[in-house]
């Protein structure tokens, strides 16, 4: 049996091989569902900017399925939409991504997960990516999401739900990603 | 029934806090990791049949009409899983420094010159059988700030797209007969021995083409799957 490969960090020479115009925009003229827009900052422990960090994002249709032949699901695909984004941090530590409001996915079990997002953070001195989850503030299934519930401390909790910017001119969310200190983002292993 | 993805092995990958290198301490959660049981999310991801990361290039060694300087490598080998089945379809995306161990960065200031015909950078797609090739320049070995006189081993960065999030991987290939590789904190923050074995590649004599370029051999194997009931 192989043994498994390693991860090593993508170190502060990413954007070479890895980030290419386009790639933060998920939708097209003829993409089905509620455009939004997600933005957030990065920081690190003591709360400096992360300025080379790389976020992925991966999330499912506006009808709840994903563009991947591991879900069968009699859903519809929506061929103007495949759901994965990248995105390079800024000199200011702030990434951006336009895309639209997944609809939900069923979970293990009989429960349905709220809508969320599968969020990848990948950084100079990060020897492995992270991984965690945005979820949209005020969405009802979120009281019952099986993920946001193995999340036991209501404050820990709050880093997964990003919360509406006023004023925008569409729909944009807030989703700061705390690598280390107070209000550490949660973090997952799966 | 679905099929979700095994455990990683403990000592495979490195600790986020890995204080021989310093970058880590800053940047490492804190809080443990919650465990989060894989759903149709982290089954599924991105596929390269929706054209995610551009068209695909396997020769980074001519470009702006020349020939880039250095020793031409032909880097190849299979994406596996665990199990030894081929991963095809994979996306690799590819990059390193040129032979004067300099990337085509802004932010690289290595005193080393610029290839104007080197960028270092290429995408390929594993075949049926899991294969992946591309021909290159060897990398050259590079200072940086970790601590007193430190050297990056050659080395080259490999991000690959495995069947869903949860096989996710970024990596580093390196070279066989290394002497910076016992030095360099980013290769032996990986516990596990063996581990770290399987990320220096192999030269091989039969890859190796004629008046050509030197060959090396570097096999990627991301998780493998078993049956769970998911649905229930």
């Amino acid at each position: 049996m192989p043994g498994l490969t390693s991860s090593q960090t993508v170190g502060p020479y990413f954007h070479l091989g890895l980030i290419r115009d386009g790639q933060s925009n998920l939708v097209g003229p003829l993409t089905k569902g509620e455009r939004i827009a997600i933005e957030g900052l990065v920081i690190d422990g003591p709360g400096v900017p992360v300025t080379d960090a790389m976020i992925e994002i991966w999330q499912a249709n506006a009808a709840g399925r994903y563009d991947h032949p591991t879900d069968t699901q009699d859903k519809p695909l929506d061929p103007a939409f495949h759901g994965f984004g990248r995105a390079a941090v800024d000199k200011t530590g702030h990434y951006r991504f336009e895309t639209i409001r997944p609809g939900a996915v069923p979970g293990r079990g009989n429960a349905l997960q709220a809508p969320h997002i599968a969020v990848t953070v990948f950084a100079r001195g990060l020897l492995l990516h992270l991984n965690t989850r945005l979820y949209f503030a005020g969405e009802p299934l979120n009281d019952t999401d099986p993920v946001l519930g193995l999340v036991l401390d209501e404050a820990a909790r709050r880093t997964l739900i990003a919360t509406p910017v006023a004023g925008a001119a569409i729909p944009t969310y807030r989703f700061d990603i705390r690598l280390q200190g107070d209000n550490e983002t949660v973090f997952f292993e799966i | 029934m679905s099929e979700i993805f095994n455990d990683v092995p403990a000592g495979t990958h490195p600790a986020y806090a890995s204080p021989e290198y310093k970058s880590t301490m800053l940047r490492a959660p804190s809080r443990p990791l919650i465990r989060l049981p894989q759903t149709l999310t982290e089954v599924t991801g991105p596929h390269p049949g929706a054209d995610i990361v551009g068209p695909t290039e396997g020769d980074f060694t001519k470009c702006h009409g020349g020939e880039a300087l250095g020793e031409r490598i032909i880097v190849t080998g299979r994406v596996l899983d665990e199990d030894g089945r081929p991963v095809p379809n994979a996306v690799l995306e590819i990059w390193q420094a040129n032979a004067a161990g300099r990337y085509n960065h802004a932010v690289d200031r290595h005193d080393a010159p610029l290839d104007p015909h080197f960028e270092g950078n290429g995408r390929v797609t594993t075949g049926a059988d899991g294969s992946y090739r591309f021909q290159s320049i060897k990398p050259g070995a590079y200072p940086w700030g970790n601590h007193h006189n430190a050297w990056r081993p050659n080395h080259i960065h490999f991000s690959l797209f495995g069947p869903g999030v949860a096989t996710r991987l970024v990596t580093q290939m390196y070279f066989p007969g290394d002497p910076l590789l016992a030095l360099d904190p980013i290769f032996n923050c990986i516990p596990d021995a063996e581990a770290r074995a399987r990320l220096v590649s192999h030269f091989d004599i039969g890859v190796t083409q004629p008046d050509y370029a030197l060959g090396y051999r570097f096999d990627i194997v991301v998780r493998g799957r078993h049956a769970t009931p998911m649905e229930n």
